[in-house]
């Protein structure tokens, strides 16, 4: 696999305090990585060193090919970034906006209006286009912060807690817009998001960080599959024999009754759900509903934490 | 060629946010204008003024002139705390461009903004009694771009080392007021206590105002060219020394 991003023992350091302690990461290209954790967990941290703003005080990392110490004019070439904190001027319209970034990130003047229209297409401001700044909702801003991130087609786009104070509907609207942006525009996409959904939903593959230290790194999927616990809720007419009886099966990791249903722990539970149904049927045993549920994101971060996001590292 | 399109593209920004700002634009002339008509008047019927002809006003009309591009550069260049704080900076610092291109885009922008309130009140010399010529007008710009070049490249060299706006009285206190009293803008520098000679003689802005008067009124107290080289100078060390900075501090400005 081709990996755009690569660390090695990346490292920040205040005086006493760790911000990023030796973290690898390996981000194939064309996907969409996230690195997930609570606030304060080193994620901007580690961003802002890839997109050569602070300089690491260890360790070393290439983007696109280019040391991000050695050779940031490069690095800045092939990256776009959209900083958590807004980072437009009120008093000048959106296309100023993108033509001024278009100018410093030396697209050649032939083909700027191309681009302008193609971004202007791409983040749907309409006729908001040619109005200041001051007027644009949260979501509009978002929108052309990630469009000005674009135009002059970086290999690689940061985003820094992209939904970040953003309305649910607007969320799901920037969600949509980047997952079409990765599969359309061929742009690797970095994300640092404390949001778990958001992770689960976007991410190719995910880095759960905290304290300054990757805890872990694989598919959403995969992290949770690797809990190999899969919550079965059933509700049946006879609770207490049922309880007695399904003790003996092998396959429940964990029986337990919480407000007259029954929950049961399993490894894989989309196999067992006709099989627990069976068992209670031979057992003249009525099943009144059944229900599986995954575990999330949630429940690997505090896994590996035993804290859940919320509070924090 | 980019570092141009790169400096060209934050001169227009600087242009833009001046033109778009009608309330600046307005106060830039109005409030020169009201220290030349009411102070002028004022303190020029108090006192007998034989210096110059057209009197005291007259006087400091090339003073006024001074200060109208001191506030205007010093407090655009201290405005780079500003784009900090909302985030813009950063857009600006990240892009693929040279840190002096950032510092000679931003001090252009603002010298042409100071320049265009200079221009104008040159245009209105017939208020104080001045008949505004060609000689007059041309040179008197030259100096007022120079004197811009270094004011804004102090504002600038300013902001790198000031992360917030509280600072601001700081600033108007002990670096703005002592500049605009000590350049001779409202009284003439010679027979000074030789403290305040001193101090003067120390002031960039000094030179400025005399080069504008040895234009404006054929009057000065050192040769122009004293006066020229003196502002030339401050202006590349100003914006040579605020290009160095932005590139050292690179790191704590984002």
């Amino acid at each position: 696999m081709e990996f755009i991003i690569e660390t090695h023992n990346i490292t920040k350091k205040y005086d006493d305090f760790t911000a990023v302690d030796s973290v690898n990461l390996k981000i194939p290209k064309n996907s969409v990585y996230g690195v997930l954790g609570p606030n304060g967990a080193g994620k901007t941290t580690l961003i802002s060193m890839l997109c050569t703003i602070l300089h690491p005080t260890g360790g070393s990392a290439t983007v696109n090919g280019y040391d991000i110490v050695k050779n940031p004019k490069e690095v800045r070439e092939s990256i776009g970034i959209v900083f958590q904190s807004r980072a437009l001027d009120d008093i000048l319209t959106g296309r100023e906006h993108l033509e001024m970034h278009a100018a410093l990130y030396g697209v050649p003047k032939d083909l700027r209006e191309k681009r302008l229209e193609e971004v202007l297409d791409l983040i749907a401001l309409g006729p908001k286009a040619d109005e200041f700044v001051k007027t644009y909702s949260g979501g509009m801003k978002r929108r052309l912060e990630i469009g000005r991130g674009l135009i002059h087609h970086p290999k690689v786009l940061f985003l820094d807690e992209p939904t970040l104070g953003l309305d649910p509907q607007t969320r799901e609207s920037i969600w949509e817009y980047i997952q079409k942006l990765n599969q359309e525009e061929n742009v690797t996409v970095l994300m640092t998001t404390h949001y778990m959904e958001e992770a689960d939903k976007l991410c190719d593959e995910v880095a759960i960080i905290n304290r300054g230290n990757i805890i872990t790194a694989d598919s959403p999927s995969n992290l949770k599959r690797e809990l190999k616990s899969d919550t079965i809720t059933i509700r049946v007419d006879k609770l207490e024999e049922f309880m007695e009886k399904a003790r003996t099966l092998d396959y429940i990791k964990e029986i337990f009754e919480v407000d007259s249903e029954i929950k049961i722990m399993v490894e894989r539970g989309d196999y067992l759900v006709p099989e627990i149904v069976n068992f209670a049927n031979k057992n003249d045993i009525f099943v009144n509903s059944i229900e599986l549920e995954h575990p999330n994101l949630e429940d690997v971060f505090l896994k590996y934490t035993g804290r859940t996001i919320s509070e924090g590292g | 060629m980019a570092e141009l399109e790169g400096i060209y593209t934050i001169w227009l920004r600087e242009n833009k946010r001046f033109v778009r700002y009608r309330s600046r634009i307005l106060t830039s002339v109005v409030t020169p204008l009201l220290w030349l008509l009411i102070f002028g008047t004022g303190l020029g019927s108090a006192i007998r003024f034989g210096g110059v002809a057209g009197g005291y006003k007259a006087f400091i009309f090339p003073g006024i002139i001074g200060q109208t591009v001191l506030f205007t550069a010093v407090f655009s260049g201290v405005s780079v705390i500003i784009d900090r704080q909302y985030g813009f900076l950063k857009e600006i610092l990240v892009a693929p461009i040279s840190r002096p291109s950032i510092v000679f885009g931003k001090a252009l922008g603002i010298s042409t903004t100071a320049l265009i309130q200079g221009l104008i009140l040159l245009l209105l010399s017939f208020l104080v009694g001045i008949q505004m010529t060609p000689e007059i007008f041309f040179p008197s710009a030259v100096v007022i771009l120079l004197i811009s070049l270094g004011l804004s490249g102090l504002g600038l060299l300013i902001a790198s080392f000031t992360d917030s706006m509280e600072g601001f009285n700081l600033i108007l206190s002990f670096i703005v007021l002592p500049i605009f009293l000590l350049s001779g803008a409202l009284f003439p520098v010679t027979n000074l206590p030789s403290w305040l000679q001193v101090a003067v003689y120390l002031d960039p802005l000094t030179y400025g105002v005399d080069a504008l008067r040895a234009i404006i009124l054929k009057t000065s107290v050192l040769p122009l060219y004293v006066d020229v080289a003196v502002v030339t100078l401050f202006a590349l060390v100003m914006v040579l020394l605020s290009a160095l900075m932005f590139s050292r501090r690179e790191q704590e400005l984002m």
